[in-house]
């Protein structure tokens, strides 16, 4: 870091600094404050004046002290090394601040995001040689970053040109020199590793449609509400409904090649339990650690309120330097609304003109631009990657109406609303099938068709029908009383309630039932509607509701999803079999 | 701190200034300072010679903000002295304060000297770097059903009472002080109790309570009562919480904190931030509440390779029994569960008054179950808290049509839920059950109803434990 000084303090109001005599500073650059070197970010120039977002705890700060530019706006690093890491907000690791700092986290403690000693095996790849003209975004060779994440190094943007040098396969650390490129202006000698400031989206050649689902392996978003990769979803729910968990199971079973989990504003504890059980999970897809694809960005809630801001920037640009070489990445955010809060508080410092409950009138803007660095895309060597953004929301007293809700619903196409009352019932996930949606079921059904035969959406409307149908019911059951309903219609209620217990309820501490495969879930779907479907039937030739409810094989429907196995799908057509059979015995006596 | 800033410092620290410019409220504002440092420890000398604290809020070139948490009756523009002692809030800690009763910022007010420190720590305290967090695990039973079975406590976990006015939230508090236990362990343990705007007798009921049971020796208590000024609550958890991590992770010590009245204290705070003119989010309190409540509740917890613990018994009473209301609402999403106090039980005489449904215990998972409390736990709880939910569904319907009207599966229903809340719900207040006794009055209750509505439970378990 430079030692260049822009300016001093003129006032510390908490996290923001105002700064006099400024000289020669830009909009969005990277500063640091006083002795301590704290972080901070110029976000307002005027004249000499400055107000500067400090990333630490600013105690001690005075007027007087001096500012010292860096020239650089706040970048992150990019290479190998970040899957497995975890972070604060600003891409300090943790770890190492672990072991430099002890537990609790001091001020004014740096280390580099990367690691700088580590050696790592680079191959070049095939038909490259000094000479070949490169492409800013094109792979010049490969790392083995883990067992299951293969490293492309990437010509930075802006650097294409012709090769002059390439490194030849062998170790090396990040700083050694991996190219050098003659580009428009210059040499330029590449590393293994380069920065990208967080706030700008990282170009691409085209966005795409979205066509494959983000297959998360939980029933209720797979079946009814499903999500698209390079999609979008908000989560909103009142405290203890279940968005962490709804977001730990996702990032843990879902088919996306990278996670980056952002804990933004959110308990130590969560993340330490995501560090101590992801290591040990298996991805059921590809065998390796679940750790192997995954990168954490902890910035709790006890940590400094400007980080906050800044880490879902960082999450969301690691996330598309990912997808730049071909993976698809889903990012999880807990919570959104910790992150509108924090530009609330620093708005509030900085005595803007607040909008809406105190949060300033740019919060849709950015909440817009947040959820738009979400997509299918076809990056700049031709490939295709996607960055999924899945963003819990906590309204205050879980009233859905507050403006991070209302503005983020604007800006996302699915919606998995927790329900407080099913949350209280432990009905585990609380995810509502009245208030939810997804805007990507027709983009999605054709995978599913092409993968589980045709009857997909056909059976989803079904389901969906009989679960308005139920609403209804239940009002008048409500005023009058079950007894009021002919057997027909309780017969619909019979259903819905099996379904919610058979399927829509997934318990995410079992081991079977916490991910669901893709065949399983069609299975499922497919033994509870034929129930409905002979069910009605028999009540139609004069059988009794009591008579329906009380097979055995009811009750082996309500625990196939704990009691067999996600890929035993012989024991599903046995299921099934046993149904049939039953039915066709009890139609057989009322003949 | 670097050489060249410790040189500066030293020079500045302890600079004085005669007289101040405005008074407002708890606040002090001075113009023409030499630059002082954000949230720098100040003394602040009345006419007479004492010596109040203050905290530096907002520093500038032109003025500094400085609030004095012993409020500022009786202080004068021309005659007060202000001395800036270039250093943060800190107290000085020690084992030997155990048994000694505080002030709000550590002053004895037990009428003993002051006792020796180990260590003179800063009262905000720095935030743990999460990985070094050890995840908690150790059930600890508190001999009360509803809180064993149901949400179970967790060592390092900080898990809040929801309450109301005239609830029995203290005496829920000091039985869980006075039972708490994990089996097996007998370490070192400590309680730190924090009281915030509480009136002379709560103090006194828990102080009672403690010297009943013989461990007054191993609490500390400090009191910012309801007639000291309202400001001192500011700092009062924060205080305490710097002894309890003190004896916690330089002791080894397992730290249970009860903290009362986190409303009280969200109040100071909204006083203060209304007098700067902040802009305010709901019913008027700071937006940065909930980051303010997160320095305090996310003080508690494990170390990885070090012994101790802080667990967290905060209590709050919901204005209005209002649990959206913002206080019990952020606490909510910053605690790991809360226990929420019914006033309908409460009037119909069930002790504890535990709203089964809204209640929520996020760290039992990975705390209950075989080799922790019994194999059947987990499923257990599942099942009760499914049914109690029906239960209420229930009750609705009979107060539309009527109790006669209902299906016979509805009156087991009812029946059931009547044996949970006396039986199981329902203890003295001197009651202590084995985690064994709590679960198998579960079974009893669940034997209420017919084998075929227990979906969350296994057939062995049924075997085992239905009916017997
Ligand atoms: N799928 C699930 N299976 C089993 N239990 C669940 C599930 N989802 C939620 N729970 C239960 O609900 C509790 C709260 O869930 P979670 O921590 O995800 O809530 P949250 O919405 O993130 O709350 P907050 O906003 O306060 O962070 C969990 O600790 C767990 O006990
Ligand atoms: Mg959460």
């Amino acid at each position: 870091m430079t030692d260049r000084i822009i300016g001093q303090v003129s006032r510390v109001n908490g996290p923001v600094i105002e700064a006099t005599d400024i000289t020669d500073a830009m909009m969005m650059e990277l500063v640091r404050i006083g002795y301590g070197r704290l972080v901070g970010e110029i976000v307002k120039l005027a004249g000499s004046t400055a107000v500067i977002q400090v990333y630490e705890d600013t105690t001690g700060i005075r007027p007087g002290d001096n500012i010292f530019g860096s020239g650089m706006p706040l970048s992150v690093e990019l290479g190998p090394g970040l899957i497995g890491t975890i972070y604060d907000g600003i891409q300090r690791p943790l770890e190492d601040l672990l072991e430099a700092g002890g537990e609790f986290i001091a001020k004014g403690v740096t280390k580099p995001a990367l690691n700088r000693d580590k050696k790592w095996h680079f191959i070049p790849a095939d038909g490259l040689e000094a000479g070949s003209m490169v492409e800013a975004g094109q792979s010049l060779g490969t790392i083995r970053e883990t067992e299951r994440v293969e490293h492309k190094v990437l010509v930075p943007y802006g650097k294409s040109g012709k090769l002059l040098e390439l490194a030849a396969e062998s170790d090396y650390t990040i700083a050694e020199k991996a190219a050098v490129i003659e580009t428009g202006d210059g040499t330029f000698n590449m590393e293994f590793y380069h920065r990208w400031p967080i706030r700008n989206p990282r170009p691409v050649k085209e966005r795409q449609a979205l066509k494959l689902p983000l297959v998360t392996g939980q029933r209720v978003i797979d079946t009814l509400f499903p999500l698209a990769k390079g999609g979008t979803v908000a989560i909103p729910g009142g405290f203890g409904t279940g968005k962490t968990m709804t977001q730990h199971a996702v990032a843990k079973w879902c088919d996306a090649d990278i996670i980056v989990y952002i804990g933004c504003g959110e308990r130590g504890n969560e993340m330490t339990d995501v560090l101590m059980e992801f290591p040990d999970l298996i991805d059921p897809r590809t065998g390796a650690s679940l750790m192997d694809r995954t990168i954490l960005i902890a910035n709790t809630s006890n940590m400094p309120v400007s980080a906050r801001e800044a880490s879902i920037y960082t999450g969301v640009t690691l996330a598309e330097y990912y997808r730049d070489q071909g993976y698809h990445v889903a990012i999880m955010a807990d919570s959104t609304s910790r992150w509108a809060e924090a530009l609330r508080e620093l708005a509030g410092r900085m005595e803007e003109m607040p909008a809406e409950e105190g949060f300033p009138a740019y919060l849709p803007t950015r909440i817009a631009e947040f959820y738009e660095r979400a997509g299918y895309m076809t990056v700049l060597d031709g490939s295709e990657g996607s960055v999924t953004i899945i963003g819990a929301v906590s309204p205050p007293g879980g009233d859905f109406s507050e403006p991070v809700t209302q503005h983020t619903k604007r800006f996302v196409r699915c919606f998995w609303g927790l329900d407080r009352q099913l949350a209280n019932a432990r009905h585990y996930p609380a995810i509502s099938w009245l208030d939810s949606y997804s805007e990507y079921l027709d983009d999605v059904s054709g995978w599913w068709e092409t993968h589980s035969g045709s009857a997909w959406l056909k059976n989803r409307s079904e389901m969906m029908e009989l679960l308005q149908k139920e609403v209804r019911l239940q009002q008048v059951v409500k005023l009058v009383g079950p007894d009021a309903l002919p057997d027909s219609q309780r017969f619909i209620i019979e259903v819905c309630t099996l379904f919610k217990n058979a399927f829509l309820q997934q318990n995410a501490f079992d081991d079977i039932d916490r991910y669901s495969s893709v065949e399983k879930q069609v299975r499922m779907m497919e033994i509870i509607l034929l129930y409905s479907r002979r069910g009605t039937e028999a009540i139609r030739h004069g059988i009794t509701l009591l008579k329906l409810r009380h097979m055995k094989v009811v009750q082996d429907i309500t625990r196939m999803k704990l009691s067999i196995a996600n890929d035993d799908m012989k024991a599903m057509d046995k299921l099934e079999a046993r149904l049939v059979r039953a039915m066709d015995q009890l139609e057989k006596i009322y003949e | 701190m670097s050489k060249e800033e410790l040189i500066s410092r030293e020079l500045l620290a302890g600079r004085e200034y005669a007289g101040i410019d405005r008074i407002e409220g708890p606040l002090a504002y001075i113009r023409k300072t030499h630059p002082v440092g954000y949230r720098e420890l100040v003394e602040c000398i009345d006419r007479e010679g004492n010596i109040r604290t203050g905290l530096v809020l907002d520093t500038s070139d032109e003025v500094v903000v400085v609030q004095i948490f012993e409020g500022t009756s009786g202080l004068t523009l021309p005659d007060t002295r202000m001395r800036f002692m270039g250093e943060p809030l800190s107290i000085g800690v020690s084992e030997a304060m155990l048994g000694r009763v505080f002030n709000g910022l550590g002053k004895p007010i037990d009428g003993g000297a002051a006792p020796p420190t180990d260590d003179i720590l800063n009262v905000n305290g720095l935030p743990i770097n999460p990985t070094a967090r050890e995840y908690p695990r150790d059930f600890i039973q508190t001999g009360i059903s509803i809180i064993d079975g149901m949400t179970t406590l967790i060592r390092g976990q900080k898990l809040p009472i929801f309450s109301g006015n005239g609830l029995p939230h203290n005496e829920l508090a000091a039985q869980i002080a006075r039972q708490a236990k994990i089996i097996g362990d007998n370490s070192n343990f400590a309680v730190v109790f924090a009281a915030m705007g509480v009136k002379h007798d709560v103090a006194r009921y828990f102080i009672d309570s403690f010297e009943e049971t013989g461990v007054i020796g191993n609490v500390a208590l400090f009191l910012s009562l309801a007639d000291d000024p309202s400001i001192e609550r500011t700092i009062t958890p924060r205080t305490a919480l710097t002894l309890a991590e003190h004896l916690a992770f330089n002791k080894g010590m397992h730290v249970l904190v009860i903290m009362t009245d986190m409303t009280n204290y969200c109040e100071s705070l909204r006083e203060i931030s209304t007098l700067r003119g902040e802009i305010p989010s709901r019913k008027g309190y700071p937006g940065y509440l909930y980051s303010d409540l997160a320095e305090i509740y996310e003080r508690s917890g494990m170390l990885k390779g070090i012994g101790g613990s802080i667990t967290q018994l905060p209590i709050l009473t919901m204005p209005n029994d209002d649990i959206s209301h913002p206080v019990p609402d952020l606490s909510g999403y910053i605690t790991e569960g809360q226990i929420v106090f019914e006033r309908e039980m409460n009037g119909r005489g069930i002790y504890p008054p535990v709203a089964g449904l809204p209640s929520l215990s996020r760290l039992m998972k990975d705390g209950i179950g075989e080799g922790m409390t019994r194999e059947d736990h987990p499923h257990l709880s599942n099942q009760l808290f499914a049914a109690y939910s029906y239960v209420k569904d229930v009750r609705n319907l009979a107060s539309v049509i009527g109790e006669e009207e209902l299906t016979p599966l509805d009156h087991q229903y009812i029946e059931f839920g009547e044996f949970f809340e006396k039986s199981f719900v329902h203890q003295d207040s001197h009651e202590d059950r084995t985690i064994e006794e709590t679960l198998d009055i579960g079974w009893q209750a669940l034997s209420k109803l017919p084998v075929e509505e227990l979906h969350r439970v296994t057939e062995d378990e049924i075997d085992e434990y239905y009916d017997r």
